[in-house]
């Protein structure tokens, strides 16, 4: 089974993607801000990340930038999962370092087009 | 809606476009009828119905058949068709192809253009194996308020996540207020034109490849054999068809057999596919 760190500062979108993906046979973690999520990358690297890109204590790109630093951390997929819809914010992630990404509103679709185009299905 | 009504507006829509409307979907007529009766200035269905048993205007019942269609599409749909398209049926056409240089691709149910667009992005990606070769996308559809969406290029945030990825979308996309334009660039290797399935392509040409997705599956198995046959005289011996992932040849015509070992594709009886052995 395939490990999925969901990072978001909102409860609500954590419940809903942990239950989307654990449809998708993903055992998810939840992490509700950047920093939360590195310690927990720390400890034991993700398969996958699906990333918020606003929150408080450490920001998407932040985690992202220290999670690529961390060693095997470039083999993790990563996936915004964000409100900043423009192609600026967009082209600023890829040039990040990150797989894919998903403009909220998202749905379970969405996820598992995304997941299966950076090869986590 | 009482039984004849259903069945008068069901035989108009066969007859038009081949669509089978079961019973059990009468509902389907009436939500999607009822903004083209208001559009027209009906009271409602009813009054929408005596009219076209009157006077059959030909404006009123083009916009019914549109109405009852099933337009939804995404881009590279299904994925793995179109990887086999890229990987192993364009170079082949390219090396059985040398002196012509010409591939000819038809979308024949291309509804909103993703399809027809994710043939382009591909083929634009494959620029160097292809310059100087005249490579033809034409795309048809019987909906005239679908091509005309698909010629505009322009798609909502929630149609471009469905298939594109990231990187294609940053590179062939601009953001337009709230929607997403495709490059004129890519809008310009597509040419779009009406046509019903139910009449014979031979005005369009002939096509080695042809794309004939998530439509057959709305017409009996009548209709389905004899666009399939005119769809085969359409192409050359090694030309390769694609159907939608709920569809087949089996059992309804002997002018195509499936591509063994690649789900969705069909190659024409008794030739050989263009398809470069993996
Ligand atoms: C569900 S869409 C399929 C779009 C695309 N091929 C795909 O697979 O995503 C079906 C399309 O078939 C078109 N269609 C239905 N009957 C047709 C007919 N008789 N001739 C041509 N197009 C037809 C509809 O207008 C609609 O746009």
């Amino acid at each position: 089974m395939k490990t999925c760190l969901v990072v978001d500062d909102s409860k609500v979108i954590r419940m809903v993607a942990r239950k989307i993906l654990e449809e998708l046979n993903f055992s998810v973690v939840e992490a509700e801000d950047g920093k939360v999520a590195l310690e927990a990358c720390k400890s034991r690297l993700p398969d996958g990340v699906l990333l918020d890109w606003n929150m408080p204590v450490m920001d998407g790109i932040e985690f992202l930038n220290e999670l690529r630093a961390l060693p095997g951390g470039e083999r993790v997929a990563v996936v915004f999962c964000t409100t900043e819809n423009d192609l600026q914010h967009i082209q600023d992630a890829l040039a990040a370092g990150a797989n894919e990404y998903i403009m909220k509103p998202f749905d379970s679709e969405i996820i598992q087009t995304k997941f299966s185009q950076v090869g986590l299905i | 809606m009482n039984t004849a009504d259903f069945e008068f507006l069901a035989s108009i829509l066969k007859q038009r476009s081949g669509l089978v409307l079961a019973p059990e979907k009468a509902y389907l007529l009436e939500s999607r009828l009822m903004p083209v009766a208001r559009k027209f200035g009906f009271a409602g269905l009813p009054e929408l119905i005596v009219t076209v048993r009157k006077e059959r205007p030909e404006e009123l019942l083009r916009d019914i058949t549109e109405a009852m269609t099933t337009n939804e599409s995404l881009f590279f749909r299904d994925m793995k068709p179109f990887d086999q398209f890229r990987n192993l049926v364009v170079p082949k056409l390219v090396e059985s192809r040398q002196s012509t240089r010409r591939i000819r691709i038809w979308s024949a149910a291309a509804s909103s253009g993703q399809e027809p667009y994710s043939i382009a992005i591909i083929l634009m990606e494959m620029q160097s194996l292809l310059a100087g070769w005249d490579v033809e996308i034409t795309a048809t559809d019987i909906s005239v308020e679908m091509l005309n969406r698909a010629r505009s290029g322009l798609y909502t945030q929630f149609e471009v996540q469905r298939g594109l990825p990231i990187a294609t979308l940053v590179k062939y996309f601009k953001q337009v207020g709230e929607k997403w334009r495709l490059d004129a660039g890519v809008r310009s290797m597509v040419k779009f034109k009406e046509f019903n399935l139910l009449d014979d392509p031979a005005a369009l040409g002939r096509f080695d490849i042809v794309f004939c997705r998530n439509v057959l599956i709305y017409f009996d198995q009548q209709t389905k054999a004899e666009v399939l046959a005119r769809i085969a005289k359409a192409m050359p011996g090694d030309g390769v068809l694609y159907l939608g992932g709920a569809e087949t040849v089996l059992g309804i015509t002997d002018r195509f057999v499936p591509i063994t070992g690649h789900r969705g594709m069909y190659g024409i009886a008794g030739g050989e596919p263009a398809l470069k052995s993996a």
